[in-house]
């Protein structure tokens, strides 16, 4: 039994709130990543759940116990740091088991527990070691496997991945996540990339501002942003956004982007939206969701012909910018079909996956 | 075109490597004459030492011969009558005595008072860090005249445990601001790890820090070391009986006496005198060079 649970969290740093009142419940063995831009609050959560930091207001507790004045040596969990911070005068295994040692275990059951990580992490052979004689992956192996030998309540991941490079930190993505699934623990672990909240999380935390924006599973968020900046946060290329105006049209809508585009509402949102007839929004479309013409197009599907003004191919798709309205827009289209800069192209935006925002609350509708 | 142009290109580059190369060997050539300049102009005073120490007193006190080399045979008559004939030997002992107690007591207090003001964040720390600093900074030839009274009023004079009292008002402050950079340049990520591996304060210093910051330890070691064995103004003002006094001042109050100068002697003493810091350097250089420039930088 180890939930993660915060209450009306607040963290202040003389006179800036780094994390407002914040309210967070993690199940027991799930894997929750809180994501968001630098200085949105995630780490200072993280590092108030590790108890490196004090909890200025509000509670946390571990396991069903409030933790917020226990030092971090008794909270049971362990942590992961993006520069790793091994121990350089140590060998790994001194490392791995540094913690154990420290709770005077028996020599054996470290022995027993050091060999059982090594393998689960595939460094056996580097037992001996000292960390400047290991690549960085090895070294956050290494740092994964001290967390892991302590078989805590939770881990705590503090962007453990940003110090390595592109292909490495997309195997060790990987390798995490099979770790998770080897050794079910609670794990709280912070990025800045939304890529790996995705891949990693049972559940995604965005924060911003010391807020949190929404807490969902990685498709929920995907597809049912709460706010504009969950919807701008999550995704590559990010939503294109677009001031508009939603106009009746007989027994159904339009968003009026232009004078020129106007787009259809599919019937099955009309309902939803009929109440926003004739308010100033921001129309959301992912740029997948707006494609060279395909077959079998249904009701929904509306076509127009921008001029393209950068063509970036990327092998398997190609992605386009052209503008409307002075607005740039940003769509991804098959690479045999697009055309060059400078061209006009006939596009087709798939409007049952829009969003409509409301400018003022930046709330999604 | 394109076939005239490639061997003229390839004969430009290589031109461009031979002048660098040869930039590059000028500036060996001329570094190293400087270092030999330098080597010699620093190598003549313990050479004249060295010779002069295995010189006999008859071959000294002839005026004709010539003072760069050993002319009638080399003897150790000079470092014989030094070790059984003075004091020389009471003096190397009260020296080390002092030295051993003044480095340890150095250590504990600069290394305890470094990682407090330099890890610990607390109200004051920084101030305080400064202003040890700037005590460092009042010349010893100013400080012994109140020190005096103090060792004074403590019943330590023309004892050599006063030195061991006075010696870290030297030491301490330097060794401290030292150890301030090199722990302040150890990430702070590293205690984070050891709080929640489940380290206490004391555990993190001496199972983490001091092995960490063991280079920059060393450099705070040496300097205490040197200081308190060439201190030379203390030991002349505090003490002044033979059987309490230190080699500095010793060897130069037994062996000159009036305006007469045992020059064999003083030379051999000053050799026997100088082995110790010699022998420590030779061995700790590397760390002491380590040391002195980790502290300086980040990472």
């Amino acid at each position: 039994m180890a939930e993660v649970v915060l209450r009306n969290v607040t963290k202040r740093f003389d006179n800036v709130e780094a994390v407002r009142s914040i309210n967070l419940h993690i199940e027991d063995n799930e894997f929750v990543v809180l994501v968001g831009p630098s200085g949105c609050g995630k780490s200072t959560t993280l590092r108030m759940v590790a108890g490196l930091e004090e909890v200025t207001s509000g509670d946390i507790l571990i396991g069903g116990d409030v933790v917020n004045d226990l030092p971090p040596k008794d909270r049971d969990i362990a942590m992961v740091f993006q520069n790793y911070a091994l121990y350089p005068h140590m060998s790994v295994f001194e490392n791995m088991s540094f913690g154990l040692k420290l709770r005077r275990f028996p020599k054996d059951e470290i022995k027993k527990r050091v060999d059982h990580a090594a393998r689960i992490l595939d460094i056996t052979e580097l037992l001996d070691r000292k960390p400047r004689a290991l690549s960085g992956g090895q070294r956050q192996r290494v740092a994964m496997g001290r967390a892991i030998v302590r078989n805590p309540k939770v881990f705590l991941f503090d962007e453990p991945l940003s110090n390595l490079d592109a292909k490495l930190r997309v195997q060790m993505r990987t390798e995490i996540k099979r770790v998770h699934q080897m050794v079910k623990t609670t794990t709280v672990y912070v990025t800045h990339d939304q890529v790996e909240a995705m891949t990693l999380a049972d559940r995604v935390v965005v924060m911003n501002g010391g807020l949190i924006e929404q807490i969902a599973t990685p498709q929920e968020l995907y597809h049912h942003p709460k706010t504009r900046f969950v919807a701008g946060f999550i995704g590559s290329p990010a939503m294109n956004f677009m001031h508009c105006r939603l106009e009746g049209n007989g027994a159904g809508l339009r968003v009026r982007i232009s004078d020129a585009v106007s787009l259809p509402v599919p019937s099955a949102h009309v309902t939803r939206y009929q109440g926003l007839t004739g308010k100033e929004l921001i129309f959301g479309l992912r740029p997948e969701h707006i494609t060279e013409p395909r077959r079998g197009a249904v009701e929904g599907i509306s076509e127009f012909s921008p001029t393209l003004d950068v063509v970036e191919p990327m092998g398997m798709e190609t992605i386009v910018f052209f503008r409307v309205d002075g607005q740039e827009i940003c769509g991804r289209v098959d690479p045999g079909s697009a055309a060059g800069p400078g061209e006009a192209m006939r596009l087709s935006a798939n409007m049952d996956h829009m969003h409509l925002i409301d400018p003022a609350t930046g709330a999604v509708l | 075109m394109s076939t005239a142009a490639l061997p003229l290109r390839t004969a430009g580059t290589f031109g461009l490597r031979a002048s660098l190369s040869r930039n590059r060997r000028w500036a060996l050539i001329t570094s190293y004459v400087f270092l030999v300049v330098f080597a010699i102009f620093f190598l003549i005073p313990p050479y004249y030492m060295v010779v002069t120490a295995l010189k006999g007193d008859a071959e000294m006190a002839h005026m004709a011969t010539n003072p760069w080399i050993v002319a009638d045979g080399i003897t150790l008559d000079q470092f014989r009558i030094l070790l059984t004939k003075t004091d020389f030997l009471i003096f190397f002992r009260n020296t080390a005595v002092v030295t051993t107690c003044v480095v340890v007591i150095t250590m504990v207090v600069s290394v305890l008072g470094a990682f407090s003001l330099g890890r610990m964040k607390f109200w004051g720390s920084s101030i305080l860090a400064t202003g040890i600093f700037l005590t460092y900074l009042v010349p010893d030839t100013l400080l012994f005249i109140p020190l005096f009274q103090i060792v004074k009023a403590l019943g330590l004079l023309n004892s050599y445990w006063g030195l061991v009292v006075v010696y870290p008002t030297l030491t301490v402050p330097f060794c401290t601001w030292i150890m301030i950079g090199y722990f302040q340049s150890i990430p702070k990520e590293l205690d984070e790890a050891a709080l929640i591996d489940g380290a206490g304060h004391m555990q993190m210093l001496t199972k983490i820090f001091i092995p960490v910051a063991l280079p920059g330890i060393i450099a705070a070691t040496i300097f205490a070391f040197t200081v308190s064995w060439a201190a030379f103004v203390y030991p002349m003002a505090f003490l002044y009986s033979a059987d309490q006094q230190v080699l500095t001042v010793g060897t130069v109050t037994t062996l000159i006496r009036g305006d007469v100068y045992a020059w064999g002697m003083l030379m051999a003493g000053a050799l026997v005198a100088a082995a110790p810091p010699l022998v420590i350097y030779a061995f700790l250089m590397d760390y002491y060079i380590a040391g002195l420039t980790a502290g300086a930088t980040k990472g």
